[in-house]
């Protein structure tokens, strides 16, 4: 089909290339300047969409970001597939493949219409869950049909082949919108040395400009606009973002920029020089003021079937006509409240095509543009409106007829006009998304019969973004915004003097929104408030009727401005019938908020670089790469990488983990094993009253730690919980080396801070992070001496260096800091070298540990082995709600330290001396094979009927090889007296298993093998 | 997302470099030990949830690591103030429009000496 | 023995007497990564300045001042976020907060500096934290340095809110790091060892747009 709605000339398409399109499967040809829209109604394409609810035939009504039909899903393969595109803001590129977002099997044939058929005439808010909620059962089997038949596109099930990032930006003024206003104001900001960034959502720069009849400095608007934004391009201290859209306003000025960067060039982004550049990319904009330059949107009226496909708003067919030379039909009625939408008429005149008649809703309309239709012989029709289309998948013809639109009342005889395109205006709504982003509430405004931006401070609104839609008026209100939004930055600006444009007067418009109709509302053709959510004017009604009375209310019955759409073209409309309804002003009925995005924006901008590997960051140690040629399987503790165990080649296959946990664990009670412990937590501490500090903040004493001693320690917040654990080391005097857990780390470090900061600054004491520092070697098992004493010059004997002391000297030549403390309840040494010799220690204790077979383990054999052992691990043991008490460490309870250390008082508290408190046993399940599931609830009566009595539940569960048997740590009720009972742990399917409590130690109850 | 002027880096810096440490001015009772059970509860669980004008404590998490104070009001999320440890503030559901020069007197006696020194280690 | 106690606190020598082979925070990236070579055409280019001694300076400013001048002949920036650097460039103090800096000196210097200030400070309420294995340095060079790093941190890059002798520890993806501008032409990255490789990994994939360099 050749372009049948093309104009010979006009227009800022590139004629000289022709680019060709897919549609639906069928191929068209556009040029280059075109939006998907502009090509689709070139080649006089009608239907471009089926409706959300009642599958009505859909086609292009707007020019813009508010267009509530044309949703296309864009892509040829499946990689590229991208819902939700809407072909007015989608340039036309070469090969483009699109087809329609809704409709199923197609857009022509649509079964969900029968749907919307069985509906009645009328399917009320609700309809779907009214109608398919019984039986209950079924829902999710109509579900997947209703889903399939409605749709709002869908996601690619392929990769995506792009990639996107994040620029975070800082700018003095951001200005949004590159129209007349926008440009004037960033003009003002730019010349007087501000940081300015100006973004504007569409192709090209320049806004209303770009279509505008009127003459600026007696040229063309545009040339105008091509050079200021010359201008703006040459100064550094601006950044001008076209295909930009203001997404979203956050709090503090933090405005969410979308730019597509590579859309408007194919479907996915040509590689430049080799390189692939991101398809799009979000700006971060962090700005010490806004300006928002948005626009208006002009009002659709509602009228009968209003939807069907050749009604449009007015000011997209000058848009189309004067931008894209393309007009979308050859018989115009135009229908409007107001003069400016007088324009497209003159535009559709000037372009050859038939204006049948301007139906104007006033009695007496007199402004400039009225006499201009008036002088070309246009039939006006006074004080009348549409009252509805004709037509089934295109407008056949308007029935009009005079109106009393303030009784809401037709007043004539109908008369229908024979056309194929309607086209109505109800005037402007300022574009006040960004604003409301930030809760400020917008006001009404009875001169410009619209909602006008409240702002917060440091926003500020200018031109039709507030009312003022006047072309004279919006440039001075730019440039006066702008020194406004600069005087408060401090900066002063020189006025600049806009360019002169020339008043077109205008008269006044009057306030119409629904046109009435002969019919009832509820009986009366479908009257489409917001297209994209199929909300009526009779769904308002309803809803009013049955109860909503808040308009917050009303749009969550109905979904009016849901989703995608957030109520651009018709929000105002729905309030204006809301307050019809119930006898209320516009003003009283308010409206509701909108909220980000303003438009929908690809999961890849919000995620940019952040994906893959690079999703989080992984924290490796220093012996990262060893473990990873060694076969390591890893953990994720935190974000560190933890090797998880070291699976072996037996008989040509690999160990499962449970088989090599089995060997790691015989390897270190039988010979020696050995553990990368880097990742814990290492705070190095310095101050006369760091041991005084570490009393207030652990719950044992730390008062006669000497120097060259290990403590383990227990702290708690204030409530007396555990909240980490670990071993301090006494350097010196006033020095001490404190280890945390790895996932505590960062959290303890702060909560020291705390503590010293804000209630005890007068210690003098001061904390340093030396986690990445030292990479720690644990040595453990009944060879670890043998080994170690191979390597290293520290005196070894038992007496010279008992268990939980520290030494140093070297260690494979490498200058070290040895500790004698034990997590596996073996003869251990852990060692800690500066990091980059880590590598060199690690080796050469494998070098001389090959005839002890030493064996690395990773952190599955660890917990195994601390738990035999009965060792806590703060966090999975306990769960903020477990005291030292509770675990039965009296041991680590300093009672009679002189400060009420933290947590001590909370010791007394009712709840916190409770006998029946949860406390820390062992479990061993009377069956040895079985490994019971950490989390699983202990119960006395395993016949009890549900809901069960529930004593407490397994916080560790392993299987140990030295025992030859499952065993499970876990909290119970009273579970210090139960030693012996035999408790039951219900499983689903009804089976128990039957556990007796035992002492939480299992293996060495009397700590002396860590004595060797 | 909140932008947050740090009194001790001494400029504005996105919250992401922040973590919020709940309500401000909570002091730990002076003597645990007299407390009644009741007080104890009231200073380890109780905090105030006003629509409005609020203190809280926050820490420079990705920065400098010093802890501080927001007057922050809860409905509109404007930040009226931020403070050092030990400075009381100036603005407060009393006075939302902020304390004159002589009520917030105190404000900046904290610059001066005591708290400050003590905090940077300068006592010696 | 390694530790030389200077009244009650240890120092700690971490460097052997012999030549043992070191393994930077980067090496996993070097030895198993991607190392793109720098090119004419490389708009940005990265340098890990490995094994530099690093020490965090804690103390009150008017205390730490004199010790830092006589014995790095620097001043200790007072004000936040500076930077100062000696006269070669290779030794400089960063502001990290009210009461701590960091002091970056060539590799093997640390614990001379350190005992040299434990000497001048005598008896003053301080602290000193060699940390030389728990960071590197990485420098940016090249005309999409900066915009390299906007893509990488929200703290603002632009050379009026970031001048020559600035320092600020920010977040960098989703890690922290400690940015800094010493000269015009440069800026350095301190990086902590265990986030190093997911740093270089990322600069690596937000560079490839430059062709990104990777310097010996």
């Amino acid at each position: 089909m050749s372009q049948v709605n093309r104009l010979r000339q006009g227009g800022r398409i590139d004629r000289a290339r022709t680019l060709s399109f897919t549609f639906n499967g069928k191929r068209y040809q556009g040029h280059a300047g075109d939006t998907l829209a502009s090509a689709l109604l070139a080649n006089g394409v009608d239907l471009v969409n089926r409706s959300f609810k009642y599958s009505r035939p859909r086609g292009i009504v707007a020019a813009g970001a508010e267009e509530p039909n044309a949703l296309v899903q864009l892509g040829s393969t499946e990689a590229a597939q991208v819902p939700n595109v809407r072909a007015t803001q989608q340039a036309l590129f070469e090969g483009l493949t699109a087809q329609s977002t809704n409709g199923w099997p197609n857009v022509q044939r649509d079964v969900m219409s029968l749907v919307g058929k069985l509906g009645g005439r009328f399917m009320p808010p609700g309809f779907y869950y009214k109608t398919f909620m019984a039986p209950a059962s079924m829902w999710m089997t109509y579900e997947k049909y209703i889903r399939k038949g409605a749709g709002l596109g869908r996601s690619p099930m392929e990769n995506d082949p792009d990639s996107y990032d994040h620029l975070n930006q800082h700018c003095d003024l951001l200005v949004v919108g590159a129209g007349p206003t926008g440009l004037v104001a960033a003009l003002t900001a730019a010349r007087a040395g501000a940081r300015v960034i100006l973004c504007d959502e569409q192709e090209e720069m320049g806004g209303s400009l770009l279509d505008s009849r009127e003459l600026l400095d007696d040229r063309p608007a545009a040339q105008w606009a091509e050079q200021v934004i010359g201008e703006l391009a040459e100064n550094d201290n601006v950044t001008l973002l076209p295909r930009t859209t203001a997404n979203g306003y956050h709090d503090h000025h933090f405005v969410t920029l979308h730019e597509r960067r590579t859309e408007h060039l194919g479907e996915t982004a040509p590689t430049i020089d080799g390189v692939r550049p991101t398809r799009s990319r979000m700006h971060r904009v962090r700005a010490g003021q806004v300006l928002l330059a948005t626009g208006a949107h002009e009002r659709p009226l509602v009228y009968g079937n209003n939807d069907v496909p050749g009604n449009l708003v007015a000011g997209a067919v000058s848009t189309y006509i004067r931008r894209y030379g393309v007009v979308p039909g050859n018989k115009l009625v135009l229908s409007v409240s107001n003069d400016h939408a007088y324009r497209a008429a003159l535009d559709w005149d000037e372009a050859g095509r038939e204006v049948v008649a301007i139906v104007d809703a006033r009695r007496n309309p007199d402004g400039e543009l009225v006499e201009q239709a008036r002088a070309r012989g246009i039939r006006i029709i006074e004080g009348a409106a549409v009252l509805e289309a004709k037509g089934d998948k295109r407008v056949s013809g308007a029935r009009v007829a005079t109106i009393d639109a303030a009784a809401f009342k037709v007043t004539g005889q109908a008369e229908l006009l024979e056309c194929d395109t309607i086209a109505s205006s109800g005037g402007y709504s300022p574009v006040i998304h960004l604003a409301s982003h930030t809760g400020a509430r917008p006001t009404w405004d009875d001169e410009i019969l619209g909602f006008v931006p409240s702002l917060v401070k440091g926003v500020h609104a200018a031109g039709s973004a507030r009312g003022v839609h006047d072309l004279a008026g919006g440039l001075a209100d730019g440039a006066a915004k702008a020194s406004e939004a600069l005087a408060a930055l401090g900066k002063s600006a020189s006025a600049i003097e806009p360019p002169r444009a020339d008043a077109i007067r205008e008269g006044q418009a009057c306030a119409l929104y629904q046109v009435p109709h002969e019919k009832p509302t509820l009986r009366a053709p479908k009257q489409f408030v917001d297209m994209q959510n199929d909300v009526t004017a009779a769904a308002i009604e309803l809803a009013t009727r049955e109860g909503f009375e808040s308009i917050e209310h009303v749009k969550r019955y109905t979904a009016m401005g849901f989703g995608t759409d957030q109520g651009k073209l018709g929000n105002i409309n729905g309030m204006a019938i809301a307050a019809r309804c119930l006898g209320k002003s516009i003003p009283e009925v308010g409206t509701t908020v909108f909220r980000p995005n303003y438009t929908p924006v690809t999961f890849g901008a919000i995620v940019g670089r952040h994906c893959r590997e690079l999703f989080d960051p992984e924290r490796y140690t220093a012996l990262h790469q060893w473990h990873v040629e060694n076969g390591a399987e890893f953990e994720d503790v935190g974000q560190w990488k933890r090797p998880w165990y070291f699976p072996r080649k037996v008989n040509g296959k690999l160990e499962t983990m449970d088989e090599a946990v089995a060997r790691e664990s015989l390897a270190v009670r039988t010979g020696v094993g050995i553990l990368d412990a880097s990742t814990l937590g290492k705070i190095d501490i310095q101050g006369p009253d760091a041991r005084e500090f570490l009393g207030r903040v652990y719950t044992n004493k730390w008062a006669k730690l000497a120097p060259g001693r290990v403590r383990y320690g227990l702290m708690c917040k204030d409530d007396g919980m555990l909240m980490d654990d670990g071993t301090t080391s006494c350097l010196g005097e006033n020095h001490f080396l404190m280890t945390t857990t790895t996932g505590g780390a960062a959290g303890v470090m702060e909560w020291l801070e705390l503590w010293h900061q804000t209630e005890w600054p007068e210690l003098q004491v001061y904390f340093t992070s030396v986690t990445d520092h030292w990479a720690t070697m644990t040595v453990t098992g009944p060879d670890a001496r043998k080994l170690l004493s191979e390597i290293t010059d520290i005196d070894l004997d038992k007496e010279q260096f008992k268990f939980m002391d520290w030494r140093n000297g070297k260690v494979a030549d490498v200058p070290a800091r040895v500790f004698r403390i034990s997590f596996t309840g073996e003869l251990a040494y852990e060692i800690n070298v500066q990091a980059n010799y880590a590598m060199h220690v690690w080796k050469t204790l494998f070098e001389h540990g090959k005839k002890y077979d030493l064996t690395p383990y990773g952190t599955e054999t660890m917990h195994v082995l601390r738990a035999e052992k009965g060792l806590i691990i703060a966090g999975q043991d306990t769960d903020g709600s477990v005291t030292p008490e509770d675990l039965g460490m009296f041991w680590a309870i300093g009672y009679d330290k002189p400060f009420s250390w933290i947590g001590k008082r909370a010791l007394t508290r009712p709840d916190t001396a409770r006998k029946d408190r949860k406390q820390f046993v062992g479990l061993k399940p009377v069956d040895p094979k079985v490994v019971l599931e950490e989390g699983a609830h202990i119960v006395v009566d395993k016949d009890q009927p549900i809901p069960m009595d529930m004593l407490g539940h397994v916080t560790s569960s392993y299987y140990s090889p030295n025992l030859e048997s499952g065993f499970a740590l876990a909290v119970i009720k009273g579970g210090r007296d139960r030693m012996g009972e035999k408790l039951y742990v219900p499983m689903p399917g009804g089976q128990a298993h039957e556990v007796e409590v035992v002492s939480p130690v299992f293996i060495d109850p009397k700590g002396e093998r860590q004595h060797v | 997302m909140f932008y947050i002027h740090c009194p001790y880096c001494d400029e504005y810096r996105d919250e992401e470099e922040f973590h919020p440490k709940g309500q401000a001015h909570i002091a730990r009772p002076e003597d645990p030990e007299s407390c009644t059970d009741e007080q104890w509860g009231a200073y380890l669980f109780f905090r105030d949830n006003p629509r409005g004008i609020h203190h809280e404590l926050w820490v420079h998490a990705i920065g400098c690591r010093k802890f501080f104070n927001i007057t922050r009001n809860s409905a509109s999320y404007e930040i009226l103030e931020t403070y050092r440890m030990g400075e009381q503030p100036r603005f407060s559901a009393e006075h939302p429009e902020g304390k004159s020069a002589e009520q917030g007197a105190a404000v900046n006696v904290a610059d001066e000496a005591g708290v400050v020194a003590g905090q940077e280690g300068v006592k010696a | 023995m390694s530790d030389i106690t200077y009244g009650k606190v240890a120092t700690f020598n971490t460097h052997p007497d012999t030549s043992i082979p070191m393994e930077s925070p980067l090496s996993v990236a070097f030895n198993t990564g991607s190392v793109p070579a720098a090119t004419s055409g490389s708009r940005v280019l990265f340098k890990e300045q490995a094994f530099l001694g690093h020490l965090i300076l804690r103390g009150g400013a008017i205390v730490l001042d004199e010790a830092v001048r006589k014995v790095l002949g620097i001043s200790l920036p007072g004000q936040p976020l500076g930077l100062a650097l000696d006269a070669s460039g290779e030794r400089s103090v960063q502001w990290l907060s009210p009461d701590e800096w960091l002091v970056i000196v060539p590799g093997g210097e640390e614990l001379d500096v350190e005992q040299r200030l434990r000497d001048a400070l005598g008896d003053a309420h301080y602290a000193i934290v060699d940390v030389s294995g728990g960071q590197t340095l990485v420098e940016l060079s090249g005309e999409k340095a900066r915009e390299l790093l906007m893509k990488s941190t929200p703290y603002d890059v632009h050379p009026e809110a970031f001048p020559v002798g600035k320092g600020v520890t920010t977040v960098f993806a989703k890690a922290n790091l400690i940015l800094r501008r010493p000269t015009e032409e440069r800026w350095e990255l301190v990086l902590r060892r265990s986030f190093a490789d997911y740093v270089y990994r990322w600069i690596l994939d937000a560079g490839a747009e430059y062709a990104i360099g990777v310097e010996e």
